[in-house]
């Protein structure tokens, strides 16, 4: 088992990831607990929770580059399924405070202000952790694989499965919005006080939040990476460069696709269930498709089909964002086309196939897809 | 082996096909239309086991549909298609048709561009195909001898190693033969083998696809009529989605018929 880890990449990638934990589990946060808050060092309470939101966009990008860099299939469902993840867990947080809110009611403060009497069904068991974390995982993996089950087995593929997903993505955001369907309309699920008993205000509670979400990162990163270097992965990227051959080799694409759409939704509803949390909110302004297609921007920008460079475009990107929109707030938009369009013309491998063609002109003949790997 | 008539869809799918009448492949009746427009019209073909058959006729004559209607990629709207005595490609898919011993080589070569040339045959190998078995599977030495095998068969043992990209055209060709190899199939369907390539390369394929035959069935596909006549144990000439003439490649070109369709062109 460690053997077969420890095969996944070479050593010197192993030191770079094992590098990268340590500062983001272990530094980071003795920059924010340890040190005094006048010293330059300090890492100020709001940078920790920015950096744990852009940990989960990163494993959003994680999954989007599994079914778009590897097989080919551009969803534009993702923020469905991150937004699922997170009102999973919202409703976790809701229903543990129960008794808490402004009316002191046992039910969430929107149903009291709906004068709804009694909880809905759907929302029995989500006062228990476990049960939130077998919804978080089941509702967006259930959901991908019955659409990704009828879109796969009636051939729909390229622009048509994307149209689809928009178009689910958009359907689902009409639902949430919607008052009486019991999510907390427009508003969204917030106001949220304690996850497992611990305060959600304590910046320590924050730090954690910011911790785990680092190291869900790290093993859904060497999980994805396993699968892409395995047979699994080869025959992805046969589905994505040449579907027919894969078919008449006698592999039932079918399963494949089923089998990464659903990995790559349950990926990304436990990346929502890690930002509600540090976020505060969910509402179904996550579920727009402007918000889906970002993610397959981030993944563009970082680079398709290496997963290092789709964690790389999410933070890249972000970053960005988070300035411009302070900065220049009425031209991020056109910031972010730019990029795209920028990425899609003149670095159609991203920032990864940059960082390759320059260490290429140093040590020539590496294939720059293997870059971060070559000794 | 009567038994496996009766239950044709079901029946084995280790590669080995019932050829205990000579014939491994039966297309009867075919009829395939798109929008009124008849590709194959009631056309029926038989296939020797072992044999090196050639398909030829004039464009638009239904040589393509035909592979699409025995790979599965078209169903046909009436007729049927047996695999040896017992399994009724009707009622497969794609995937199912080629673990049952069919192998296509597209006109256009289809390579994995972005995988080496071990990875690429990798693919093909005869092996489960199902989603888990990928996931945790490792290759045998004896699948390793194989690939090994194979790149000898086409020639390619040094660029093992490089991407399929950086091929030849008629390197991928015989990439996708070499593929189609992994296979290990009963019949290879082969769609213009020779399109595109040197004469040189044309010889070289002569060459493999003779020494395929006999062990294997093998059905070309071909527009040219110098490699039709180096390779061809037995000829079929199609016409507007029917069969114009058969039998050897000297009885064929004097064929009136065919004289007149190929003139009148």
């Amino acid at each position: 088992m460690l053997s077969q880890l420890a095969r996944l990449h070479t050593r010197r990638a192993w030191i770079y990831i094992l590098s990268l934990t340590i500062l983001a589990v272990l530094v980071i946060p003795v920059l924010n607990r340890a040190v005094p808050k006048d010293s330059v060092f300090y890492l100020p309470d709001y940078l920790i929770s920015l950096c744990g939101k852009f940990l989960c966009y990163a494993l959003v990008a994680l999954a989007m580059d599994m079914i778009w860099g590897f097989s080919g299939i551009l969803s534009l469902g993702q923020g469905v399924f991150f937004s699922l993840g997170g009102y999973a867990m919202g409703m976790h947080l809701m229903r543990v405070m129960a008794g808490e809110g402004v009316y002191r009611s046992q039910l969430p403060d929107f149903m009291v202000f709906l004068d709804w009497k009694e909880l809905p069904w759907y929302w029995l068991g989500f006062n228990h952790f476990w049960f939130t974390v077998l919804i978080i995982i089941l509702v967006p993996g259930l959901l991908a694989l019955i659409i990704g089950f009828f879109a796969f087995r009636s051939r729909i593929k390229g622009v048509y499965f994307s149209i689809i997903t928009q178009a689910m993505t958009f359907a689902l955001m009409l639902f949430f919005f919607r008052n009486e369907t019991g999510f907390g309309g427009n508003n969204g699920l917030t106001d949220f006080k304690r996850i497992l008993g611990f305060s959600l205000q304590e910046p320590a509670v924050k730090v954690g939040l910011y911790i785990i979400s680092a190291l869900v990162l790290l093993i859904s990163y060497l999980l994805c990476r396993y699968i892409t270097m395995s047979k699994l992965g080869r025959v992805l990227a046969g589905i994505r460069d040449a579907e027919s051959r894969i078919m008449f080799s006698g592999y039932n694409t079918l399963h494949y696709k089923l089998f990464v759409f659903t990995l790559a939704a349950v990926l990304s509803g436990v990346a929502g269930a890690l930002y509600v949390p540090q976020v505060g909110i969910i509402n179904p302004s996550e579920m727009q498709p402007a918000n889906s297609i970002e993610m397959a921007i981030w993944v563009a920008v970082g680079g398709r089909g290496t997963l290092v460079g789709a964690v790389i475009g999410a933070g890249l990107v972000n970053a960005a964002k988070s300035w411009f929109t302070v900065a220049f707030p009425n031209l991020w938009l056109y910031f972010l086309g730019v990029m795209f369009i920028g990425t899609t013309l003149f670095l159609p491998r991203g920032v990864v196939g940059l960082a390759a063609i320059l260490a290429k002109k140093k040590l020539t003949g590496r294939d720059s897809l293997q870059m971060i790997d070559s000794e | 082996m009567a038994l496996n008539g009766a239950y044709g869809h079901i029946a084995k799918k280790d590669g080995m096909v019932d050829t205990s009448h000579r014939t491994v492949l039966y297309v009867d009746g075919v009829t395939v239309s798109f929008d009124g427009f008849k590709a194959l019209d009631d056309l029926s073909l038989y296939v020797d086991d072992g044999n090196l058959h050639c398909i030829i006729g004039p464009n638009g004559a239904g040589k393509t549909t035909l592979l699409d209607v025995i790979t599965g990629k078209t169903r046909p709207d009436t007729g049927s298609l047996f695999y040896g005595q017992s399994i009724d490609l009707s009622k497969l898919s794609e995937s199912e048709i080629a673990q049952a011993g069919i192998g296509r080589k597209f006109q256009k070569p289809t390579v994995f561009e972005h995988h080496t040339l071990f990875e690429n045959l990798e693919l093909a190998l005869k092996c489960n195909k199902g989603v888990w078995h990928s996931l945790f599977g490792i290759l045998t030495p004896i699948q390793r001898r194989r690939i090994a095998e194979v790149l000898e068969t086409i020639g390619l043992t040094d660029q093992v190693d490089q991407k399929a990209g950086l091929l030849s055209h008629g390197q991928k060709q015989w990439l996708e033969i070499g593929m189609l190899l992994m296979q290990d199939p009963g019949l290879l369907l082969l769609d213009e083998p020779v399109a595109g390539m040197t004469p040189q390369e044309i010889e070289t394929s002569a060459n493999l696809l003779k020494s395929l035959s006999g062990e294997r069935t093998v059905v070309v596909v071909e527009h040219d009529m110098e490699f039709v006549r180096a390779i061809a144990q037995w000829v079929t000439v199609l016409h507007e989605g029917r069969v114009l003439a058969e039998g050897k490649m000297d009885e064929v070109q004097h064929n009136p018929k065919v004289i007149e369709v190929y003139l009148g062109e």
